[in-house]
C-alpha cells in the first residue's frame, strides 16, 4: 500500500518536472506551431541566470542567499524572454509555415547557444546551491518526501495557473488566442499579428527560462542541460495534444506516474523504453494526442 | 562516460558518416601527389584528439589543455631530439565516427608522430581501425573496462584491477561491508566493470542476495525510486556500500537525492569511479561530503612533483583555481614515456617507438615510478579518497605498492587465460592455456 503511495508521489514529482520543462514548449510549439528545437537552450539560459544571480549574491550579499531563487525567477524570465523575442524577430518570423526549415534553423540555433555558453562559462558544470528551505526531507507515513521536489511541484502548478489565467483574462492572452485561431481575421480586427507572434514566442521562452531556475536545483548546470529535456518536452506536448495546455498538464503527469510505476518492475532503462513504445502505439491510435483540438483551428 | 543524445545521433548518422569517410579517403588518395610539401622538418607534430564541443567537452577540454601545457614545458627544455614539438589540435565534437575521420586527418594530412586522445570507450573503438591501418600511436588516458590490448594503443588510465577491485577490497577489509549495490549507467564500461566485480565478490563468498545491480539511462536525473530502493536494501542490518559507475552528468542528482533522503556517508558510503576534482569543481559539494572515490591520483597528494605540476599548470592556464585530476596525470605519465622512448630510439618512427615503449619508466605525480608493461598498460598506485567540502579528497587508504594493469580481467571466464604481450609473444590476446594467439575475449 505505502509503496503504491510512494510510487504515486514519485510520479507526481517526475510529472511536475516534465510539465515544467514542457510548458514553454506548449506555447511555442503547441500554440504557435513552431518546432522549436532551441527550447531546451532557453531552459539552460534560465539555469545559468540562476548561477549568475547566486554568484553575485555570494560575493556581495551572502545573507540573501536563501532568496536567490526568488530573485532569479523574474530575471530568468526576462533573459530567456528577451532572447526568445530576438530569435523570433531575426529568424523564426521568416520561416512561418515552413516546418522543416524551422526545425533546422532552431536546431542550429540550439548548437550556437550551447557553444556560446560553453565559451562564456566554460564546458564544466557550474555550481548552483540549494537554499536551506529546499534541502532535506520529511516523513509522511512510510514515505520520504524531499522538500526540493515538493517545492518544484508547487512551483510548477503555480506557473501553470498563472499562464492559464494570463491567456484567459488578459488582453495579450486574448490577442494570442485570436491570432493562433484565425490569423487573417485577427489581423483585420486590427491586431498587430507580428507583434503578438514575437510576444508569444517571448512568453514561451521566458517560461522555459523560469523552468531552468527550478531545474538548476535538481540537475547539473552545464551547457548540455537543455538537451536532456528537449525530447521529453516534445513527448509531453505531443502526447497531451498539440495546442492544448490542459493536455500538456495531463500528459506530463500521466507519463511521470506511468514511468514511476514501471520503474520498480522493469528497471529504469526498460521502464523508459516501455514508455516510449507505449507513446508510439498511442500516437498510432490518436495522432493528435490525448486532447485533440477540434474545429477550424485544426485546419489552420 | 558519454551521454544519451550524442550517442543516439552518432548511431543515427554513422552510415552517412562512413560514406563521407570513404569519400574523404578517395579524395585524399587522389590529391596526394599535389599535397602541400611537408612542413619543415624542424618540428615534431603531436596530435591532440579530444572533444572541444558537444557533450564530452565537459571532460575532454581539460585534457587538450594538459597536452598543450606538457608540450610547452617540453619545448622550454629544448624539445625532443633537438626539435620543437608542435601541437595539432582537432575537435571531434563528441561524435564517434568523427573521431575516426579526425584521427585519419591527423595521421595522413598532418603527419603527426603520436596522438593523445579519446575519452569514451566507443570513441577509442572508433579510431582503433584507423590507428592499425595507418600504423600510428594513441595514448588513451582514461580509466576503462579493460578486455583490450592493441599494438598501436597505450593505456595510461586504470584497468578494472587498478581501480574497481582495490576499491572493493578496501570496503570489504576496512569498512567491513557485507552488502553491495553496484549502480551504473547503462553502457559498456559499467556493465563490464560490474560483471568483473560481481564475479570477484562471489569468489570472496558474498551471496547473490547481498548484491544488487542497477542500471540507469544516460543523464538520469530522477533518482527517487532507486535511492529509496538502496535505502531499503541497506536497512537489512548488514553494512552496505554503493559501488558507483554512474557517469558524470547523472552523479549530481544522485548525490543530491541521497542527501535529501537522509542517507549519510557513514550509513551507506558511495565509492565512485568517475567523480574527480574536475567534476566536483562545478557542484555544491554538501551532499557528497564523506563519500568516497577511487583513483590513481588526487590533487591533494603532497609530493614535490605534484606541487610543482599544480603550480605550473595553474600558471600556464592563468587560473589559480584550476584543478588537476586523474586523467591529466595519465597524460603526464604517457607524454613523458613517449618522450623517453623517442629519445631512446632517436626516432619518431611509430614502429621503433612502439617497440621501445614497453619497459620505459616515468615518474608519476604521487611519488612513484610508473612502468609501461608489455601489455601496453602501466603500473599505478591506487588511492581511496574521501570527499571534502572544498572539492578535494582526503586520502584514506592506498595500495602498498604500484599495481600492474591487467589488459584481460582475471575474474571473467572468457578472459582469465588471456594476456597481452607485445614484447615476447607479439600478441594482444595470447591464450596461456592453448598457447595460441587470438583467444576469445568476452
Amino acid at each position: 500500500m505505502w509503496s503504491m503511495v510512494q510510487n504515486a508521489w514519485y510520479g507526481l514529482s517526475l510529472g511536475s518536472v516534465l510539465l515544467l520543462a514542457a510548458i514553454g514548449l506548449a506555447i511555442t510549439f503547441g500554440v504557435m506551431g513552431v518546432i522549436n528545437m532551441a527550447h531546451g537552450e532557453m531552459v539552460m539560459l534560465g539555469a545559468y541566470t540562476t548561477f549568475v544571480v547566486q554568484e553575485v549574491i555570494r560575493t556581495n550579499y551572502p545573507a540573501l542567499f536563501d532568496y536567490s531563487l526568488l530573485i532569479a525567477v523574474p530575471l530568468a524570465f526576462l533573459v530567456a524572454g528577451f532572447i526568445g523575442v530576438l530569435i523570433e524577430r531575426t529568424i523564426i518570423r521568416f520561416l512561418y509555415g515552413r516546418p522543416l526549415e524551422t526545425l533546422l534553423a532552431t536546431w542550429g540555433l540550439s548548437l550556437v547557444l550551447q557553444q556560446a555558453v560553453r565559451t562564456a562559462f566554460g564546458p564544466t558544470n557550474r555550481e548552483v546551491g540549494n537554499p536551506s528551505w529546499m534541502s532535506g526531507a520529511f516523513e509522511l507515513g512510510q514515505i520520504t518526501i524531499t522538500y526540493n521536489r515538493l517545492w518544484i511541484l508547487c512551483f510548477t502548478l503555480a506557473v501553470f495557473a498563472i499562464l492559464l489565467a494570463m491567456l484567459r483574462y488578459t488582453a495579450l492572452g486574448l490577442e494570442m488566442r485570436a491570432v493562433t485561431q484565425n490569423r487573417r481575421m485577427a489581423a483585420s480586427m486590427g491586431i498587430a499579428t507580428s507583434r503578438v507572434d514575437a510576444l508569444t514566442f517571448g512568453l514561451g521562452s521566458g517560461i522555459a527560462g523560469i523552468a531552468g531556475v527550478a531545474l538548476s536545483q535538481i540537475d547539473n548546470v552545464s551547457p548540455n542541460l537543455g538537451q536532456s529535456y528537449i525530447i521529453d518536452s516534445f513527448m509531453v506536448v505531443v502526447f497531451g495534444g498539440v495546442g492544448n495546455l490542459w493536455g500538456t498538464l495531463v500528459g506530463a503527469f500521466t507519463l511521470g506516474i506511468a514511468n514511476k510505476f514501471l520503474e520498480p518492475v522493469a528497471g529504469a532503462v526498460l521502464g523508459k523504453i516501455a514508455i516510449l513504445v507505449l507513446i508510439i502505439l498511442f500516437i498510432q491510435k490518436r495522432p493528435r494526442g490525448l486532447f485533440a483540438l477540434k474545429g477550424r483551428a485544426v485546419e489552420a | 562516460m558519454l551521454t544519451q543524445l550524442t550517442h543516439g545521433i552518432a548511431t543515427m548518422t554513422r552510415r552517412r558518416a562512413l560514406a563521407a569517410t570513404a569519400g574523404l579517403v578517395l579524395g585524399l588518395a587522389a590529391s596526394s601527389p599535389f599535397a602541400p610539401a611537408q612542413a619543415a622538418d624542424d618540428t615534431i607534430k603531436v596530435g591532440i584528439l579530444h572533444s572541444l564541443s558537444g557533450t564530452m567537452a565537459i571532460s575532454e577540454t581539460t585534457l587538450k589543455d594538459t597536452i598543450l601545457f606538457l608540450i610547452d614545458e617540453q619545448n622550454k627544455k629544448g624539445g625532443v631530439l633537438g626539435k620543437k614539438l608542435e601541437p595539432v589540435v582537432v575537435d571531434p565534437a563528441s561524435n564517434w565516427p568523427l573521431f575516426a575521420e579526425k584521427a585519419r586527418e591527423l595521421i595522413t594530412k598532418d603527419k603527426v608522430a603520436v596522438v593523445f586522445g579519446c575519452w569514451t570507450s566507443v570513441s577509442r573503438k572508433s579510431v582503433l581501425p584507423v590507428f592499425k591501418e595507418l600504423n600510428n600511436i594513441l595514448f588513451y588516458p582514461v580509466q576503462y573496462e579493460g578486455e583490450e590490448s592493441e599494438r598501436n594503443v597505450f593505456y595510461t588510465g586504470a584497468a578494472p584491477n587498478q581501480q574497481a577491485i582495490p576499491a572493493v577490497d578496501y570496503l570489504m577489509k576496512e569498512e567491513k561491508v557485507k552488502r553491495w549495490v553496484l549502480a551504473g549507467t547503462d553502457y559498456v564500461y559499467p556493465r563490464t566493470t560490474n560483471k568483473i566485480l560481481e564475479a570477484y565478490l562471489k569468489s570472496k563468498g558474498v551471496a547473490q542476495d547481498d548484491i544488487m545491480i542497477n542500471y540507469t539511462p544516460f543523464g538520469h536525473s530522477d533518482w527517487q525510486t532507486i535511492v529509496a530502493d538502496i535505502k531499503k536494501f541497506g536497512s537489512a542490518g548488514k553494512k552496505t556500500a554503493v559501488v558507483s559507475t554512474i557517469n558524470g552528468d547523472a552523479n549530481v542528482p544522485f548525490y543530491k537525492e541521497l542527501g535529501n533522503q537522509g542517507i549519510k556517508a557513514t550509513d551507506i558510503p558511495v565509492v565512485a569511479f568517475s567523480v574527480g576534482e574536475e567534476e566536483l569543481a562545478g557542484i555544491d559539494t554538501k551532499p557528497l561530503l564523506g563519500h568516497l572515490a577511487a583513483w590513481n591520483y588526487f590533487e591533494s597528494i603532497k609530493t614535490p612533483a605534484n606541487e610543482k605540476f599544480i603550480k605550473e599548470w595553474q600558471a600556464y592556464t592563468k587560473n589559480p583555481k584550476r584543478v588537476t585530476n586523474d586523467p591529466m596525470e595519465a597524460h603526464y605519465i604517457g607524454f613523458n614515456m613517449w618522450v623517453k622512448a623517442v629519445e631512446k630510439v632517436k626516432s619518431t618512427d611509430p614502429d621503433k617507438v612502439i617497440d621501445a615503449l614497453p619497459g620505459i619508466e616515468a615518474p608519476n605525480l604521487t611519488g612513484g615510478v610508473s612502468k609501461m608493461l608489455p601489455n601496453h598498460h602501466i603500473t599505478k598506485p591506487v588511492f581511496i579518497g574521501e570527499i571534502k567540502g572544498n572539492g578535494q579528497f582526503d586520502v584514506v587508504w592506498k595500495t602498498p605498492g604500484l599495481v600492474a594493469g591487467d589488459a584481460w580481467s582475471k575474474e571473467l571466464e572468457g578472459s582469465k587465460d588471456l594476456i597481452g604481450d607485445w614484447v615476447g609473444k607479439k600478441c594482444g590476446n595470447y591464450n596461456t592455456k592453448t598457447n595460441k594467439c587470438g583467444g576469445q575475449g568476452s
